[in-house]
């Protein structure tokens, strides 16, 4: 079960912070923007081969088991289509109440992930199971709606039993220098979850650089994010190991910087349990242990957990695994 | 002045592409006689796992062509299988120690085969199929459908004819294959997937996988997304125990294609007899359908 901390912050506690994390007596689109554009840039070259040598790791037998049980346990299961019926959704609970009726040891995931109107079915086919239902809201995918739209799409998803939301930023607003806007927006939507843990969806395929990256996860951030997330697994690219591996940068620091520990999520595109076991060598070594566990990394797919179960099976059975011996969706 | 040798290091061919063995490692080919003829890529049991994924990626739309369009594909391999005669001819030689002229005549053998098994595609259901009488107002139609991915073991022996009549057939019948050739002789077999890349057959429906076959075997037979095993090529490998792979096999109720027996041990069949329809007939399943009858 996750244990995830409650938190109410109001948009103005949030506002207060910043200006002291700024240490500015108001907060400006200006000071935002000197704070932000004073971050260092990130070597691209570098950053890139260091994702790539971690990516090198060889882990094998008990480490591997390690890994694969704890990444089930880490996996957001994701059903965020247009098609998306009352009975898809029931059946991905089913799902992650019983990952592999084979093995009844196999860990479940820690949260499914829905569309905001879907919030009640999944609420009610978990029922008491510790399982956690984030509700993507503020006009997800593209995030292009009015404010009051938005907080009211997170309240209604709120108000359904979402124990997490998961928002996008305004991505033309952040491109366009407009920061305060970003800001607001998530402060705001910060205090429409009360309980409900925030995680922020940056869609760092939009974002178009990797200094981009690093100044959308500290305004996140700053913005009171619980979490910060990569992608709406809409676009193209999603999750990447060099974008992951900024934002365990940005994690470790700001933890050293406010004491305040933020959680991660890759999504979309993750698909593969080799995939999988490069994020967590990657957050072992960039944030450290503290963020090795559900609370604090999450990884958003659907297939990666069938794959993660055909490895189990593996080494359970000694034999590979098929598609036979795993549900459909 | 002499001109320095070019010593080839062949690859796999998995997925329609000729990629290294994961393992990184290779072998030397050596003739009948034991002079160096190249270097193949020793596939390992990830090779073995990957080739397996390919060919399920391939097994829908391969299954799903048309007989007819099946019977082309593989007429056009026997095309560029005697586009490349020579080459064939001279590796069937050094690797089975065969004269110029029986190895020209195990290569027409082998491309005769081919053509053979590409006429069968699209009467495979007439023979193999039926309208089954039944004692009430239904038709019963029985209709063979492919196994799905099958794993070949290909004779250690008959590197080209004998890989030509175990793969063909497999794929004429619609599956998708993963074939472990020859370990001492797999250089007609490597030449074969650059006829199979070059001739309209889909990337992923034959995987050549050069190996020791001892090694990669118990992985291909224990596998739970391989529907059928033909083990002829355990006759005369080496540290190979065809029913240990057999017990192995029954874990996901394969279908086993046996080796040939002579006294209780596994022998290379006659490549030049009458194949008949049994390796077809061995990797079809019978689906059988009730159907009401109209007025």
């Amino acid at each position: 079960m996750v244990t995830v901390s409650t938190t109410t912050r109001t948009a103005q506690d949030l506002t207060a912070q910043a200006r002291d994390v700024l240490g500015v007596s108001r907060l400006t689109n200006h000071a935002l923007t000197s704070w932000l554009h004073g971050l260092p840039g990130v070597d691209q070259v570098g950053c890139e081969a260091r994702a790539a040598s971690l990516g090198t790791r060889s882990v094998k037998t008990t480490s591997k088991a390690w890994a694969i049980d704890t990444a089930i346990g880490m996996i957001d299961l994701t059903t965020l289509e247009g098609s998306d019926t009352v009975g898809k959704v029931r059946s991905l609970c089913a799902k992650a109440l019983v990952p592999d009726p084979l093995d009844p040891t196999t860990p479940r995931p820690a949260a499914i992930c829905v569309y905001g109107d879907m919030v009640a079915t999944a609420k009610a086919a978990l029922g008491d199971s510790g399982i956690h239902v984030a509700a993507v809201a503020t006009a997800f995918p593209s995030g292009r709606a009015s404010m009051p739209v938005k907080l009211a799409d997170t309240r209604d998803a709120v108000e359904a039993g979402a124990d997490e939301i998961d928002m996008v930023i305004d991505r033309g607003a952040f491109l366009s220098g407009d920061y305060l806007t970003v800001f607001n927006q998530i402060a705001e939507v910060k205090q429409a979850c009360g309980t409900a843990h925030l995680k922020v969806i940056m869609e760092t395929g939009e974002l178009v650089t990797y200094d981009n990256v690093r100044r959308a996860s500290y305004l996140s951030m700053l913005a009171g994010g619980d979490f910060i997330k990569t992608s709406t697994g809409k676009v193209q690219p999603a999750a990447t190991l060099p974008v992951t591996l900024i934002m365990l940068e940005a994690v470790r620091d700001w933890r050293d910087l406010t004491g305040t520990q933020v959680g991660v999520k890759p999504a979309g595109g993750i698909k593969t349990t080799k995939d999988a076991i490069k994020y967590l060598v990657m957050v072992s070594e960039i944030a450290g242990d503290d963020w090795l566990t559900p609370e604090w990394f999450r990884f958003g797919a659907s297939s990666l957990l069938n794959d993660l179960i055909l490895q189990r099976q593996k080494l359970a059975t000694g034999a590979y695994s098929g598609a036979d011996y795993v549900t459909i969706d | 002045m002499s001109r320095l040798d070019v010593r080839k290091t062949y690859k796999l061919y998995i997925g329609g592409k000729f990629p290294r063995s994961e393992s990184g490692r290779s072998y030397e080919v050596v003739s009948a006689s034991g002079e160096f003829l190249a270097n193949a890529a020793m596939g390992s049991r990830k090779d073995v796992r990957d080739a397996v994924v390919a060919a399920r990626g391939a097994l829908a739309g391969w299954a799903g062509a048309t007989a007819y369009n099946r019977g082309q594909v593989l007429y056009r391999v026997a095309e560029v299988l005697e586009g490349r005669r020579a080459q064939f001819v001279d590796e069937v030689a050094a690797s089975e120690g065969l004269t110029v002229r029986a190895a020209g005549a195990v290569v027409d053998a082998a491309i005769d085969r081919v053509v053979w098994y590409a006429g069968w595609t699209d009467k495979i259901a007439q023979v193999l199929g039926n309208l089954n009488p039944v004692a009430g107002p239904f038709f019963n139609v029985s209709a063979p459908e492919p196994t799905g991915v099958v794993g070949v073991l290909a004779p250690q022996g008959s590197s080209l004819l004998g890989l030509v009549s175990v793969v063909a057939p497999v794929i004429a019948a619609g599956n998708t294959a993963v074939v472990v050739t020859s370990a001492a002789r797999p250089l007609p077999a490597v030449t074969f997937s650059e006829v199979l890349a070059t001739s309209d057959v889909p990337g992923g429906v034959v995987n050549i996988v050069t190996a020791q076959t001892a090694e990669v075997a118990t992985w291909l037979a224990a596998h739970r997304d391989v529907n059928a095993i033909d083990l002829t090529g355990v006759a005369g490998a080496n540290g190979v125990d065809w029913a240990a792979l057999e017990a192995e096999a029954a874990g996901n109720l394969k279908r086993v294609y046996r080796p040939a027996l002579a006294d209780g041990a596994p022998v290379e069949p006659d490549w030049n007899a009458d194949p008949g329809l049994g390796r077809i007939r061995a990797f079809v399943e019978t689906k059988t359908v009730w159907h009401p009858k109209g007025l």
